[in-house]
């Protein structure tokens, strides 16, 4: 994962990440994390604890993690068999949720800038998007695409993106975990264990077809996270290329099988830390053996896209979505689809840097997908959300970055959206208590009208005390 | 021989064998020399760690000195990676182990990174560190909250009277001396945030971020409140309030306790240590050598070795010293690159291993292992070596470490089948010095010795 400008993000961000990342990595089994290790007043990410295991799977182009099959028995076969017969049935027909995440709460006052309210200056004397720096935003005079997202304000000129200028919930959570985790399960509840799109996949879904529910960062994304039916993610692309010094020949391949059956021998002991050791040894047993006849020279994939993706040495976010469009051409039975980019906006301090080249990478990437989906005529099954656990403060800190705030900016994307804006833009004349943007749209109303309107789902069955909320007309 | 005062909980009874010394030079420093722990065991509990938390005179650096690829000596300042190099020096080298253990346990505790501040400020903290290692740890406190390289990395030189930075005022708290959200609230951030005010450095091209100092001029020097008590505070009322603070002994104690035993601390023994704790006025002396005498130390499971102890660990057996900067980047791919840390909490001592920081320990040994290989194309190997005398000759490389029944077994059965794997003339010296060279790697990548 890129890293950010270290130093510019907080503690509770950046240990979020940690702590999730170990929760759905390479560890052994995916045990989770035990008790002892977790702090009891933070949620639990959905899916925390999900057993994991690696496949080869041709449909899917090479090596993913299934994450729920061992509850169900299912191995390689089964899971092949699957996902063939869920291309079948399902095929070209069912509606494709794609879930963005801008993680570390995005700056929604860079994204739809006020630039000419005197307010907005004196909140952010160096900060601030300069008059006449953005493209205007044409459903609010007020408001002008910051630079970075002008690739998002083209696709809204376009007809082609619907905009929550302040999206958020009521009593505002300023953690990243448990924002976060608000929004990945769909309530503001932090014992909630399932994700909004995993709980609509175990009452659409199939117990065979783990690419229903695709994670596209190599480690499961809690809103995909199921209680049935299982999940996948598309691995690391990295391949093994062990050596030894002085041995080579059979006894070179003796010896890695020797160390990897040492792990399959530990594995299962009493030790925890011996098992630790013991489980890796044996998955690079296993990952060496699945990946030996896939090993190319340089491991490209395998696609070609008819659109040309923003390039980038640090971020693999337009290639996934590259990917992603070859997988739903290839007819494979995709339903919600879960992508975190590698920008992480927690920007206290040098945020323009940080924010700038993030943020216009990621929008060109989308921009660029919609195009790809376009061209490939299979641009009316798939609507893209992104959307990210808060806003930040109206006022500037003193380091050039701005604090963790309340509403944000979130948006729809797609050839079906209405594209008309939904709630209004949050005034800087009414912040609340803590000095940040009031929401006037609330997530989980949202999530309600892309399940009812977009998947044709019943929403009360996904989203706790769903009619509490109100629904949007977000799909024409 | 120093003396060792009585531990205010249990400690361990019965011999003081091999195998307790053994644990005790892997934990409490980077793993045994040659004969090392058999030297270790003969002076009995007390003295073993006495020898330990009260080394005598300075620290030396034993062995040959190190130098990168090129043969050149390291510059830690200046070469990429040369600074990771540099320390794992130390940690093979040093006299005074636990000295270097303990830095690195503060390197996680206080956890800095080179990505916010820079090499030289970096290497000075680590040196403050060092010489503070087995101190007073309110002491400590207060020479980590103005160190330079933290006051970068937390935005300490950005927390100013016209616009308080809560970065390290929530840090302290949270990961360095209370743990999260035990016994303060959003308010004592921000008025400790208020009292850490008045650090500024200055910065030009050439000389980087440099005059680290506290300006009176930047402190906001109004009253605060903070944990409920009035004052006109500054940062180092900040720390006296933090070290004095009821929840900090107890976060002192299991913290520590955390890095040296797999067991999660007994309520008892995590009593008893918090009173002894803030009855010595916060020494850390006297904790360490308390803990390295309980019986869990000694009798409870076993730990993942973290990485750079690992990497140290192979050096010290195979007695080699660092002579190439390849091993920084060994420490990124294991999952441990000094001076590099994950993130302020640290590295996570719980998760040392996936599929590819398992291979990379696999390169490290290769990295240890290089000056020792026995050649394939030698004429000199023994012609008749036998798979059992093929095993214990590895044992012995690696001064005979205890191993499990499985791992043995595994040992004998690979270098059985390796033997049968021999047909032809030529085979005969070029195939058993590859197995001999395998078994050496064996040894040191089974879950044994990953382990202790």
């Amino acid at each position: 994962m890129a890293r950010p400008p270290l130093g510019t993000c907080c503690s509770g961000f950046t240990r979020s990440q940690a702590m999730r990342a170990a929760l759905a990595s390479d560890r052994p089994g995916g045990r989770g994390w035990s008790a002892r290790e977790w702090d009891p007043r933070m949620p639990i990410p959905a899916g925390a604890g999900l057993d994991r295991r690696r496949f080869l799977l041709a449909a899917a182009g090479g090596l993913v993690s299934v994450y729920g099959a061992g509850r169900l028995g299912l191995g390689e076969r089964a899971l092949s068999e699957g996902i063939a017969q869920a291309a079948t049935v399902q095929g070209a027909s069912s509606p494709i949720l794609v879930s963005i995440f801008l993680a570390g709460g995005v700056d929604a006052l860079s994204v739809l800038a006020p630039t000419e309210d005197p307010a907005y200056r004196k909140l952010r004397p160096t900060l601030a998007v300069a008059p006449g720096q953005g493209t205007p935003f044409a459903e609010d005079p007020r408001l002008s695409w910051g630079p970075a997202a002008a690739a998002f304000g083209q696709l809204h000129a376009a007809g082609k993106m619907t905009v929550f200028p302040g999206i958020g919930y009521a009593d505002p959570d300023m953690s990243h975990f448990t924002s976060r985790h608000y929004w990945e399960v769909g309530a503001a509840d932090t014992r909630l264990v399932t994700g909004w799109l995993g709980r609509y996949l175990d009452q659409v879904g199939t117990a065979d077809n783990p690419l229903q529910g695709l994670s596209m960062d190599s480690e499961m994304n809690p809103t995909l996270a199921t209680a049935v039916h299982p999940v996948a993610a598309i691995d690391r692309p990295e391949t093994f290329s062990l050596w030894l010094n002085d041995v080579w020949g059979d006894i070179f391949s003796l010896t890695l099988d020797t160390a990897s059956s040492l792990g399959d021998a530990h594995r299962r002991g009493h030790d925890p830390a011996m098992a630790q050791v013991a489980g890796a040894a044996s998955e690079v047993g296993e990952v060496r053996r699945a990946l030996a006849p896939f090993r190319t020279a340089d491991g490209k994939a395998a696609y070609t896209s008819p659109v040309t993706y923003p390039s980038s040495a640090t971020s693999q976010f337009p290639q996934r979505l590259a990917g992603l469009a070859a997988m739903i051409a290839a007819g494979l039975p995709l339903r919600c689809v879960a992508l975190t980019p590698e920008t992480q906006f927690d920007t206290h301090a040098s945020q323009s840097e940080t924010f700038t080249s993030g943020l216009s990478l990621i929008a060109e990437a989308v921009a660029a997908f919609q195009s790809d989906l376009e061209a490939r005529g299979i641009a009316d099954r798939v609507i893209t959300h992104v959307w990210s656990e808060f806003g930040r403060r109206a006022q500037e800190n003193g380091g050039l970055g701005t604090d963790h705030g309340a509403a944000g900016v979130g948006m729809l994307i797609g050839t079906r959206v209405t594209g008309a804006m939904v709630g209004e833009w949050p005034v800087l004349s009414n912040l609340d208590a803590n000095g940040n943007q009031r929401e006037n749209v609330d997530f989980r109303g949202v999530y309600a009208s892309l399940l009812e309107q977009w998947l044709g789902h019943d929403a009360a069955s996904v989203i706790p005390d769903a009619r509490r909320f109100a629904r949007y007309q977000v799909i024409r | 021989m120093p003396s060792i005062p009585s531990s205010p909980i249990a400690t361990l009874g019965g011999r003081f064998t091999e195998r307790h010394a053994t644990r005790l030079l892997w934990r409490a420093g980077f793993g045994p020399r040659r004969d090392e722990a058999r030297r270790l065991a003969a002076l009995g509990l007390d003295g073993a760690v006495a020898s330990l938390t009260r080394p005598q005179g300075r620290a030396r650096l034993a062995g040959r000195p190190p130098h990168g690829a090129d043969g050149l000596p390291l510059d830690p300042i200046d070469v990429w990676g040369d600074d990771h190099c540099w320390w794992l020096d130390r940690m093979v080298r040093s006299t005074h182990q636990l000295v270097e253990r303990m830095t690195l346990i503060w390197h996680s505790w206080f956890a800095t990174s080179i990505d916010g501040a820079t090499a030289a400020l970096m290497i000075r903290q680590n040196q403050m560190m060092r010489a503070r290692a087995l101190g007073n740890f309110h002491d400590l406190l207060v020479e980590v909250t103005r160190d330079p390289a933290m006051l970068l990395w937390l935005s300490g030189t950005e927390n100013n009277r016209y616009s308080p930075n809560e970065n390290y005022a929530r840090e302290v708290m949270e990961l360095f001396t209370l743990g999260a959200d035990r016994g303060y609230t959003q308010h004592d951030v921000h008025q400790q945030a208020r009292a850490l005010t008045g650090f500024t450095n200055d910065w030009s091209e050439g000389r980087g971020p440099h005059n680290f100092r506290f300006d009176p001029k930047l402190h906001d020097d109004g009253v605060k409140t903070i944990f409920g008590r009035r004052g006109r505070f500054d940062y180092l009322d900040s720390c006296r309030l933090c070290v004095t603070h009821r929840t900090h002994p107890s976060f002192m104690v299991s913290k520590l306790w955390g890095y040296f035993v797999a067991e999660p601390i007994p309520a008892g023994v995590l009593r008893a240590l918090e009173g002894a704790y803030a009855h010595s006025g916060f020494e850390v002396r006297p904790l360490v050598e308390a803990i390295l005498r309980h019986p869990l130390f000694y009798e409870g499971d076993r730990m993942v070795i973290p990485p750079a102890v690992y990497c140290a660990g192979l050096l010290r057996a195979a007695g080699q010293t660092v002579q190439t900067n390849d091993w920084a980047w060994i420490g990124a791919q294991t999952g441990q690159r000094l001076f590099e840390p994950p993130n302020v909490a640290g590295w996570d001592y719980a998760h040392w291993l996936d599929t590819s920081r398992w291979s990379a320990r696999l390169e490290a040994v290769n990295y240890a292992l290089a000056k020792t290989n026995v050649d394939p194309d030698t004429k000199a190997y023994a012609v008749h070596e036998s798979p059992t005398q093929a095993v214990a000759k590895a044992l012995a490389f690696w001064g005979n470490p205890d191993l499990s029944a499985e791992t043995s077994r595994s040992l004998h059965g690979f270098s059985r089948q390796a033997g049968r794997l021999i047909h032809a003339d030529w085979e005969q010296i070029p195939y058993r010095a590859m197995r001999q060279n395998a078994l050496r790697v064996l040894i040191a990548t089974a879950p044994d010795w990953q382990t202790c």
